[in-house]
């Protein structure tokens, strides 16, 4: 929030949620839009350009879960999911089709105000920092992933997730540690968001897999990094 | 003499053994066989009823052919004492030349009259011939002289002719090495001076020949009967088993969730009604549960409904609050608690929606498991982190008893440390601010996590009641956490849900235990824990442990 304050595009139905959502949001120093219907979620995203997309994901006209899709077809834009369900499979759902993170409905407005600002941190570190996971360079200033000069396409969670991971490759990291660091979640929370996000990062920058040797298992812990 | 009976019941040992295998082997084939007991039954009966049959058949048969022999020998015994005596008619017994006369007469009896006029012998067969001078009815002494053999007659048939009877009787005789059975005829013949006796000897060999024949036909007529019998009833029961195995088939497969099987209907007797009724029972059965399947599908959707239509608007509720809460500086001081009373109410409420939805999603049957490989201790360690600043606000030491080694199992550990956060949260809660033990053990099937308070207790036969559903062990108590009463009944469906135990111990002024025991692995059958139930030694003198009643997740469910 340097000089300008970040947009949240809000895609929420409800007028009553909506508006209070706005009103909290703009309270904690966020710029707001607010989108009521599925369908108008892509024009909003393309002309308003926001910071983050706060979603619902239950949408009149088209499900979330489509609108998340869409979304990352086009746009590496953080999305944060608000959900009435808490259901594995709807959460699961959600975070495969894309989600950065969710929140399950009521949130606690400091909680939600800390996960956003944890989406839009930047990543700031030294400006020649180089680091190598696996077989894959990371170019940390200018949040770019290549193996052997080809450059892979992460959004900025999964880079942060990688880079985690990249920057201490000695260090097993469990699930609460990576929600931590990675979602900046206080307190211990749902690890289905880890397993999920690491998946999504291993179809991406693994050769294999089902074979990882970027992202490693570690049995009944967590994750580390795979040598080179 | 013991040994050797001891040795002689030690060489009948394998025999008895064989013969009581034998027999259980039929037992359990009878039990289990209805064709076998029909079968068995029919053959059983209906050789009882041959054999008695066959012998009242051989007995008449028997009866029947000596009564004509004897008619017959009758019949010729008198021919022979007309033609003796007429031989005999002037013979003086006295008379020197007796042993002749008495011969020619014999001979007279074997060697009929070549023109015919000889006693026939062709109805009563050969005999043999023996003419005595024995005693007389009148006293008188006779010579002894014979022909014949006499030592073949029997004593009481001689003593009765003597006697001037005619008389007869059935007498085994011995020829050489063989005994012959004979009927032998004797009658009192006059002579010229006084009576003397006549015997004839009938062999019965034709009688018993026959006798042996239609024995030994009857006796294979029998069998063959008893065969052609077993083969009947065997055939005649597979009519009924065959269809009874069916129709006990497809109630297996039915029982087994194939609920479309249904039994074929064949004709319209006794085996077509059953598959009749069968099949009515099962369309019924398989209605019933899909309108049950129907109502859980409902249930399921009525339950997402309810959670978003309650949340949106509580999200709105919820935030309003939190935005008061924040600017609370700005109110006026009459609205401070007011304010701090909606933000923790609105917690409660939360909490008491979020318990709500998990229950009827357990009782919906639609809860998921999502196992995965954990290390316990971590799992116990977040639980514990989790009611940190409830434990401290309580004043409550939380003790840790974590084994060195790691402790891996196979759980969904969001349902793991949910249980073990309700358990933790209701042990600070009637915990009084004594500590509160949390001990992790585990063998080769099984983890155990138990959580100790030193509190009030449990009242006898509390034990069952912790977990029911919005039960409170004491109602004047204040709150700490504010559960919604639901939380141990959650726990003991999330327990189940893993195929473990979630037990509860206690006793008045002594605190209380839950022991949760999990098995390692999904497939694994729980059948003890690694833990005991009561944790003895941590209240000193609390007496020895009780092992509460395996409460609803028991090894009994």
């Amino acid at each position: 929030m340097v000089g300008m304050a970040a947009r949240v595009l809000v895609v929420e139905d409800d007028p009553a949620s909506a508006e209070m959502l706005s009103i909290a949001l703009r309270q904690a120093g966020f710029e707001t839009a607010v989108v009521g219907e599925g369908t108008k979620v892509m024009p909003a995203l393309r002309e308003l350009k926001p910071d983050l997309v706060l979603l619902d994901l239950m949408l009149p006209g088209m499900s979330g879960i489509d609108v998340c899709k869409a979304i990352r077809a086009e746009s590496d834009v953080p999305v944060v999911m608000l959900t009435a369900r808490s259901d594995t499979v709807d959460v699961v759902l959600g975070l495969e089709s894309g989600a950065d993170d969710y929140m399950v409905k009521p949130p606690k407005t400091q909680e939600l105000v800390a996960r956003l600002r944890a989406r839009l941190r930047r990543i700031d570190g030294d400006p020649a920092e180089q680091l190598t996971i696996g077989d894959l360079a990371i170019d940390v200033p200018g949040h770019r992933v290549s193996r052997d000069g080809t450059p892979i396409s992460l959004t900025p969670l999964e880079f942060e997730l990688l880079l985690a991971l990249a920057r201490k490759p000695r260090q097993v990291f469990t699930r609460e540690v990576l929600l931590e660091q990675v979602w900046g979640y206080r307190h211990a929370a749902d690890t289905r968001l880890v397993n999920v996000h690491v998946q999504r990062l291993r179809s991406k920058v693994e050769r294999d897999p089902e074979h990882p040797e970027v992202v490693l298992t570690v049995r009944g812990i967590g994750y580390k990094a795979g040598t080179a | 003499m013991t040994s050797l009976a001891g040795r002689a019941t030690d060489q009948l040992r394998p025999v008895t053994e064989a013969a009581g295998e034998l027999t259980a082997m039929f037992g359990a084939l009878w039990r289990r066989s209805l064709k076998v007991r029909v079968v068995s039954s029919t053959v059983a009966l209906s050789s009882t009823v041959v054999l008695v049959l066959g012998m009242v058949l051989q007995a008449q048969l028997a009866e029947r052919l000596i009564e004509n022999k004897t008619q017959a020998a009758l019949l010729q015994a008198e021919n022979s004492r007309i033609l003796v005596e007429s031989e005999l008619g002037a013979v003086d017994p006295t008379s020197a030349s007796l042993a002749g006369r008495l011969t020619t007469a014999v001979d007279r009896l074997t060697n009929p009259d070549p023109t015919g006029t000889g006693p026939a012998t062709a109805s009563a067969g050969a005999y043999e011939p023996v003419l005595v001078d024995g005693g007389d009815p009148s006293g008188v002494v006779g010579t002894g002289q014979k022909i014949g053999p006499l030592e073949d007659v029997p004593a009481v048939l001689r003593s009765a002719v003597e006697r001037g009877a005619l008389a007869h009787k059935i007498t085994t005789v011995q020829r050489g090495s063989t005994a012959m059975i004979m009927l032998a005829v004797g009658m009192p013949v006059a002579s010229a001076g006084r009576t003397m006796q006549l015997y004839l000897l009938f062999p019965l060999t034709a009688e018993q020949r026959t006798l042996t024949l239609v024995q030994s036909t009857l006796v294979l007529g029998g069998l063959v009967l008893l065969v052609l019998i077993a083969g009947i009833a065997s055939l005649v029961t597979r009519q009924v088993v065959v269809p009874v195995r069916q129709a006990a088939e497809v109630a297996e497969r039915f029982a087994d969730g194939h609920l479309e099987e249904r039994m074929p209907v064949v004709g319209e007797d006794e085996m077509a009604r059953l598959g009749t009724s069968f099949n009515e029972m099962a369309a019924s059965i398989q209605r019933q549960i899909r309108q049950l399947e129907e109502f859980g599908e409902l249930q399921r959707g009525f339950t997402s409904d309810v959670s978003h239509e309650l949340r949106t608007p509580l999200t709105t509720v919820r935030m309003a609050a939190d935005l008061l809460y924040e600017s609370r500086d700005k109110l006026h001081p009459v609205l401070h608690r007011p304010v701090e009373l909606l933000v923790s109410e609105l917690d409660r409420f939360e909490t008491l929606l979020a318990d709500l939805l998990e229950i009827s999603r357990l009782d919906a049957g639609v809860a998921e498991l999502h196992g995965e490989t954990v290390d316990l201790r971590a799992t116990v360690a977040n639980a514990v982190a989790s009611v940190r600043a409830v434990a401290d606000r309580a004043g409550t030491a939380v003790e840790l008893d974590l084994p060195d080694d790691e402790v891996l199992a196979e759980v969904d550990p969001r349902r793991v440390e949910r249980i073990l956060r309700n358990l933790l949260t209701n042990a600070l809660d009637h915990g009084e601010g004594h500590p509160v033990q949390v001990i992790v053990a585990a063998d080769s099937d099984a983890v155990a996590v138990l959580v100790r308070d030193h509190g009030i207790g449990l009242q006898p036969g509390q034990q069952d009641l912790v977990f029911t559903r919005f039960w409170r062990g004491d109602p004047s108590r204040d709150r700490r956490t504010g559960g919604t009463g639901l939380g141990l009944s959650i726990s003991l469906e999330d327990a189940r849900l893993h195929g473990g135990w979630l037990q509860a111990w206690g006793a008045p002024g002594k605190g209380s235990a839950f022991r949760l025991t999990l098995p390692r692995g999904r497939d694994i059958e729980l059948t003890g824990s690694p833990l005991p139930l009561g944790f003895p030694g941590a209240s000193p003198g609390s007496g020895p442990p009780v092992q509460g009643p395996p409460v609803p997740a028991g090894p009994g469910r």
